[in-house]
């Protein structure tokens, strides 16, 4: 274990020390999910480099030793077969380490698919984070607000957040918080955060949706709870209610600043998280005509199950 | 006027219509010079009708060569616009035609052309066979390749470029979000080229397990043939996916069905999961043959035979097998669950060790060899360190759950371009480098050459390096920009800089072929490098039938034991050869299939319809045609040796 923490101590500095004083976004984690993905990081940088130390030693050993440079002229190099021992160790060493990589990515993966463990007891809030050509749409159904661009969430409490999209495929990630996740149109995806500490952090869409990508970012603001509840009702004073007139509007391409509202579009256009089955989707502006064949295709299903 | 519209360019700009001059004057330089030459019948005779498997393979190193070029310029662009902040060179619908470009004319079109080839230059050779099993059938594979590539290039031209990246992700790559006609563009090209590869996996197959040399146990081929088999395995296996995934998307744009629409029962991912299926094959259908172009080199300038032959093979194989297991690590992050995502994680990260093998295998080859460090031999050299380094990343990128935070950032990026240039691109150089003497008759300058490995080798770790650390400081992929306050300004012009030191790099190898051309000496003989297996030891320049007497071996280094050990290679007696015939056929169906191609593209269905029944005119002429092919006499055969043999 000593081992381990000196060598990431050791991997943190170097890091670090190349790129400047601030440290790296996705290895200054802000919270536990963020925390568990840095540390497999740089875990695996430390142990892989020992890998890559070996063959650069073995390279430049033979490429010094065996050069026909330095050969006699009559030098006949030998014909090897190749040896069972050797060939053990070369399987074996690898077999081990990634036996081990294998371990720590399981328990990782259920690790970060599920509620942070160090807020284990709180109730998680839980978020709906929608996009649509090139925005992001906030919906916090326990609060009864929606914003527009940006994200304010409490401290110290996991937050649970259920990612879908009003078109392409966007991938919902704030690297300091945690790792991304896809938000798609025909199903909801839900991604476990948590926040440490009160500070501001970007977030952004990082797959690639068509021409207004690079600037589908928001800003994350975290407090504490105090704080967050104080926000709350201030929006719930100040800011207007969200009308599906409104919500369609907000919804054409392009690119929007931040807004914010009272109520969420839940109930108007509620996100996709029934089974996934074709009957199932709440996509707007069909046709009678689909409508028609979307029931025939329940039917189809009961018929089926 | 409203039916010409359909062609015009959504996006132009200055650098397109520029473009648009350049083709036109090379075309109508093409053709002045050739027939100025008086040219067109050799081009007709000797080219275009071939079916001789080196004729083909040159054709398809020309294409990947200017692929190359092409698929270079774009990344230079690309690098350009990202080398400063707020860099406004390239609006982002130009970007991201740019990057959509670039990725499928590098993959598609520049490393496959490049792995076929060699595979059809060398593999016939090292075997001891005339030809490949169907050569008319390869050659239809060269042409289907070739308009499949030529119809893809047209697009930045006629009517607009796909923009949905080369993995092309549905709803993105639907209509409803890249209305104009790039991305139909993108299935159909695809589709046609991919049939030619599908054509010439069943051919290498057919070719390496029915036309070996007496005494070439499969345990005794020389192990790029081994490499090629098992990547052809892959290639019959995976095709047929994109395939049938490219016929599904080609249905959605054009007839209205809704397989990867989100709409209507569609899904969306369904054309991830299908995309990837054949995606992630394709790189090991990429990385195999280089693994064996590798090997060659590697024991030729080592001067030793390859070490743990038996393991190298077996860890292809297992390769091939883990490749097919492993598609759902390019998107960990879609909400599959930790079960799902785990067992992804855990085959991929198992691939390690079998390329580990590899690695360790390449090492003790060098071992108590005698190295000579010519310019193919440095680029296999600089190939081991630069994709251990890649591999590292990959076994990070494979622990799914910090894979959330390198997904969809330089880090990959930085990954992927650190395994496919100095795994794929430094081998098709390598193979380049040590095939053209047999290919040409001369060798390519070496102190040149040694320039451009080291102008790559340096251009190659500044131009990707830096991205790995501006991956980990939160820089997605595919955005056409960023702000100074992000502060990847620096790092990123970092990568420009060695964008334009590895552009040297190509300009050198161009200049090298050149100088080579006009000052290299001739009389070279047939075994320049003095290698160990079969293509070396038939004449250089290679007869059309390859071997005047079929050689018999004892090893996969049968021409290593004739040099060495006295084993008789060639003991029989000069017969009469039974040749194929030329065909023109190949290349007219190929020119339909191009027009096809481009009538579906612009939904014209009167021509579309008119070439599909060209094409099966075609199909239908040949299965009635009457062609025994020929023979070559031995009184043709002797005059052929005895000159050849005073060449030397």
């Amino acid at each position: 274990m000593k081992v381990k923490s000196a060598l990431l101590l050791l991997v943190l500095t170097i890091a670090t020390v190349l790129t400047g004083c601030e440290p790296l976004m996705v290895l200054d984690p802000k919270g536990p999910q963020a925390e568990r993905q840095a540390h497999d990081i740089l875990l695996s940088i430390g142990i892989m480099s020992f890998i890559v130390i070996v063959v650069f030693a073995i390279l430049i050993y033979v490429l010094i030793k065996y050069r026909a440079s330095k050969a006699s002229p009559d030098y006949e190099p030998p014909h090897i077969e190749g040896n069972k021992w050797v060939e053990l160790i070369c399987v074996g060493i690898p077999v081990i380490i990634v036996t081990y990589f294998s371990i720590v990515s399981v328990q990782s993966n259920n690790i970060v698919e599920a509620k942070p463990i160090k807020y284990q007891d709180k109730d998680p809030l839980v978020i709906y984070a929608s996009s649509s050509d090139w925005k992001w749409h906030f919906s916090y159904p326990e609060q009864n607000i929606e914003t527009v661009n940006y994200l304010y969430i409490p401290t110290d409490r996991p937050i649970e957040f259920k990612l879908y999209s009003y078109g392409p495929i966007t991938s919902f990630w704030i690297p300091q918080l945690g790792g991304q996740k896809y938000a798609m149109s025909d199903m909801v995806t839900t991604l476990h955060l948590a926040a440490d500490e009160p500070g501001e952090m970007m977030g952004r869409n990082a797959n690639f949706s068509g021409k207004g990508t690079a600037e589908n970012t928001f800003n994350v603001t975290a407090m504490s709870e105090k704080d967050f509840d104080k926000w709350v009702k201030d929006v719930k004073k100040t800011a207007k209610p969200l009308s599906e007139k409104k919500f369609d509007e907000l919804l054409k391409p392009g690119h929007l600043g931040q807004m914010t509202f009272t109520g969420t579009h839940l109930k108007f256009s509620p996100a996709p998280e029934h089974d996934h089955s074709p009957s199932a989707k709440p996509e707007e502006g069909q046709t009678d005509h689909s409508k028609m064949e979307m029931d025939m295709d329940m039917s189809d299903h009961q018929n089926h199950e | 006027m409203e039916f010409f519209e359909r062609f015009a360019i959504p996006n132009p700009s200055l650098a397109i219509y520029a473009s648009m001059v350049a083709i036109g004057l090379t075309v109508v330089a093409i053709i002045a010079g050739l027939t100025y030459f008086k040219k067109w019948g050799y081009l007709w005779r000797e080219w275009l009708t071939t079916v001789d498997h080196k004729r083909i393979g040159i054709m398809y190193l020309l294409s990947a060569l200017i692929m190359l070029f092409r698929g270079g310029v774009d990344a230079i662009m690309l690098r350009a616009q990202l080398a400063v902040p707020d860099n406004k060179l390239l609006d982002p619908q130009h970007y991201n035609e740019v990057f959509s470009t670039h990725g499928v004319i590098m993959v598609m079109f520049m490393a496959m052309p490049f792995i076929f080839a060699f595979m059809n230059y060398v593999v016939p050779l090292q075997i001891g066979a005339r030809d490949v099993a169907f050569p008319r059938l390869n050659a239809l594979s060269f042409w289907l390749f070739f308009f499949g590539a030529m119809l893809f290039n047209i697009s930045f031209v006629i009517g607009g470029s796909p923009d949905a990246g080369w993995t092309s992700y549905f709803p993105l790559a639907g209509n409803d979000f890249s209305q104009h006609v790039g991305t139909n563009y993108y299935m159909i090209a695809i589709q046609i080229s991919g049939i030619g590869s599908l054509m010439t996996g069943i051919n290498m197959i057919t070719t390496i397990m029915k036309m070996r040399a007496p005494g070439m146990t499969l345990m005794k081929m020389p192990m790029f043939t081994w490499s090629v088999l098992v990547t052809n395995l892959i290639i019959v296996t995976v095709f047929p996916v994109i395939t049938v995934a490219l016929a599904m998307g080609t249905m959605d744009r054009l007839f209205g069905t809704h397989f990867f629409a989100t709409t209507n029962g569609g899904m969306d991912m369904l054309w991830a999961n299908l995309f990837w299926v054949w995606g992630h094959p394709e790189v090991y259908i990429l990385i195999l043959p280089a693994f064996g172009i590798y090997s060659e080199i590697i024991s030729t300038f080592a001067g030793r035979n390859l070490y743990g032959y038996k393991s190298m093979v077996a860890s292809m194989v297992i390769i091939s097998a883990l490749s097919c297991m492993v598609w759902a690590h390019h998107f960990f992050t879609m909400g599959q669950g930790a079960v799902a995502n785990s067992f992804f994680s855990i085959t991929t990260m198992m691939i390690a060790v079998p390329t580990g093998v590899k690695i360790f295998n390449w090492l003790f080859t060098l071992w108590k060899g005698k190295i000579r460090f010519t310019v193919p031999m440095l680029y296999s050299l600089g190939f081991i360190p630069l994709f251990v380094i890649g591999g590292m990343t990959g076994v990070m990128l494979a622990m799914s759950a910090a894979d959330y935070q390198y997904h969809n950032t330089m880090f990959l990026v930085a990954h992927f371009h650190n395994t496919i240039i100095p795994g794929v691109v430094f081998a098709m150089l390598a193979g380049l480098t040590y095939y053209w003497p047999k290919m040409f008759g001369f060798m390519l300058n070496e102190r040149i050459g040694k320039w451009s490995f080291w102008t790559l080798t340096i251009g190659f770790c500044l131009a990707f390096f830096p991205m790995y650390i501006t991956g980990l400081d939160g820089q997605a992929r595919r955005m056409y920009t960023y702000s100074e306050a992000t502060g990847y300004g620096p790092l990123n012009m970092v990568s420009f800089v060695g964008a334009g030191v590895m552009a040297i790099s190509f300009a050198l190898i161009v200049y090298n072929v050149y100088y080579s051309v006009r000052y290299s000496p001739r009389n070279i003989g047939a075994d320049p490098w003095d290698a160990r297996s079969l293509e070396w030891a038939t004449h250089t320049p290679v007869p059309e039938y390859n071997f005047a007497v079929e050689p018999q071996v004892a090893s996969s280094e049968g021409f290593w034991d004739a040099k060495k050990k006295g084993h008789a290679l060639f003991p029989g007696k000069v017969e009469k050869i039974h040749m194929p015939n030329n065909s023109g056929v190949p290349f007219i169906m190929g020119a339909i299939f191009f027009v096809l191609g481009f009538s579906l593209v612009f939904s014209l269905w009167i021509p579309a319809i008119l070439s599909l029944i060209g094409i099966l005119a075609c199909m239908a002429l040949r299965s009635f045609e009457q062609d025994h092919g020929r023979y070559i006499s031995v009184k043709e055969i002797e005059e052929t040796e005895t000159k050849l043999r005073g060449a030397k």
